[in-house]
């Protein structure tokens, strides 16, 4: 979110107070003066994760500090895995696969690229997974192994549990 | 130190030529094939046998077999190198249990008994006071169970990860490097005798199974099984595949993994950067330990061979010699 503040002593700490008392956890902190922007007022950019629903009170803390909220932007899915599937993956459905992936509303495939070579012989495709949080991701890559395993796909999964 | 040595194949006699060939104070007394047997409790020429088995098929005399040399013969250390049977792991694991009831310690390279039996035969050995030595079984040349029992000695392993079959990793190595398909490759890794006729045990990652079972019982004693391993070969792979994983400077490799607080135990082909460490090319094994304290350790090293099978056995039977000579 982007924050704008009187620069003076403790704005600041002001305004990032009310984030650890929501339970948010702070990422980033970017601290710009920026040239257009008159001289007593700063602007911050803070990227932090956060439940959604506490946003609402999130903003109405900050207001009270005397910190004007100017802008929010949300990114739900954090979390991406890179993962290579391989089977007949048109003909078991694609539009299912990724469907059980979507539907679950706390993860969805995000990229697809798909090589098939011939008809009759099993296509790779590689899958891009986006969730809300490493929890999540597992349980879609649990969905997933189920689907592949009902359809005959084959699941390449990587190493390192997240990226 | 006497040995007595089941087995004439590869790795017996890489075994027999490297004792030969080097000062290290063990004197063979025994050797059996699966046709024949000899004893001289004064050490038996070694050069002669080889000899011998190199022009008539086998070592000894027909009238004598293993189960005489195990029973009778004169040595310290039953060194036990015949043929895997993954199924039954007999006779091996009969010949070594019969070598241990004697209070003979025993050295190995046949995944099987240990595989099956691993429970029943450290017991035994524990009831005799003898060792039950088994570095060769996993990871050709790489001493890892050295590492983890001696080396890493007070730390909690979390988890191991590896690449444990040589000929599925060459297989691997040439697809992404040739663009060769599944089956080219596997022909290449024919010609170059890193395959075996019936691939099966490499390629659908059975191997590489049995030896995770083998470094899951070693480091955490909760005697798993085969049965209980995820398995996923890379018979199924496609260059496509390999090609997705390339294109986002990764590849793809055939991870044997174990992380016990998660219960997970697979085999199953994974994409790793290119950079990671257990990329390793053509027939190399690597493994990583993760470790409370140590954090990760990677080895790597060479997966097979005689001379490198050797060299494991060979690390076994001088650190069984050097706990005898100081008298434990």
């Amino acid at each position: 979110m982007k924050l704008e503040m009187k620069d003076s002593p403790g704005q600041l700490v002001a305004a990032l107070k009310p984030i650890s008392e929501v339970g948010g956890n702070i990422i980033a902190v970017i601290h710009q003066r920026e040239e257009n922007v008159t001289g007593d007022v700063l602007g911050v950019q803070i990227v932090l994760e956060l439940q959604e629903q506490r946003l609402g009170e999130l903003i109405s803390l900050i207001k009270s500090q005397g910190v004007n909220v100017l802008r929010i932007g949300k990114e739900r899915l954090l979390y991406k895995q890179t993962m290579i599937m391989i089977g007949h993956i048109m003909h078991t459905d694609l539009g299912d696969t990724v469907d059980r992936i979507d539907c679950t509303g706390f993860a969805e495939v995000t990229e697809l690229t798909m090589v098939m070579p011939a008809i009759n012989e099993p296509s790779s495709a590689r899958l891009v997974i986006k969730s809300v949080n490493r929890t999540d991701m597992e349980q879609a890559l649990g969905i997933l192994r189920g689907v592949a395993k009902e359809k005959n796909l084959i699941i390449i999964e990587p190493l390192e549990a997240t990226g | 130190m006497k040995i007595a040595i089941l087995g004439m194949g590869s790795v017996g006699r890489g075994l027999m030529e490297m004792i030969d060939g080097k000062d290290l104070g063990l004197t063979v007394t025994g050797i059996a094939d699966s046709k024949s047997a000899l004893m001289d409790r004064d050490g038996i020429h070694i050069e002669e046998v080889l000899m011998a088995k190199h022009e008539r098929g086998f070592c000894g005399d027909k009238g004598l077999s293993a189960t005489d040399v195990i029973e009778r013969g004169d040595y310290d250390v039953l060194v036990e190198v015949t043929p895997t049977d993954a199924i039954s792991g007999e006779p091996a694991t009969g010949f070594m249990k019969t070598a241990i009831s004697r209070g003979k310690h025993v050295v190995t390279s046949n995944k099987g008994p240990i595989a099956l039996h691993f429970a029943s035969l450290q017991s035994l050995a524990r009831k005799h006071g003898v060792a039950v030595r088994y570095e060769a079984t996993v990871g050709g040349a790489i001493p890892v169970m050295h590492t983890l029992q001696h080396g890493l000695a007070g730390n909690r392993v979390l988890a191991v990860y590896g690449i444990l079959n040589g000929t599925s990793n060459f297989i691997l190595t040439r697809m992404a490097a040739e663009g060769l398909t599944y089956e080219q490759a596997l022909l290449e890794a024919r010609e170059m005798g890193y395959a075996e006729a019936d691939p099966t045990y490499d390629v659908k990652g059975i191997d590489a199974a049995i030896k995770l079972v083998i470094l899951s019982n070693t480091i955490w004693k909760r005697n798993v099984k085969l049965s209980d391993v995820n398995i996923t070969g890379i018979d199924m792979l496609t260059n496509d595949a390999l090609r997705l994983a390339e294109d986002q400077h990764c590849t793809i490799r055939l991870i044997a993994e174990a992380v016990p607080d998660k219960g997970i135990l697979r085999v199953a082909p994974r994409i790793l950067p290119r950079t990671h460490p257990l990329v390793v090319e053509n027939t190399l094994n690597a493994i990583t330990i993760d470790t409370d304290m140590a954090g990760e350790i990677t080895l790597i090293g060479k997966g097979a061979g005689s001379k490198e099978t050797a060299s494991a056995c060979i690390g076994d039977l001088l650190f069984i010699k050097d706990i005898h000579a100081r008298g434990h």
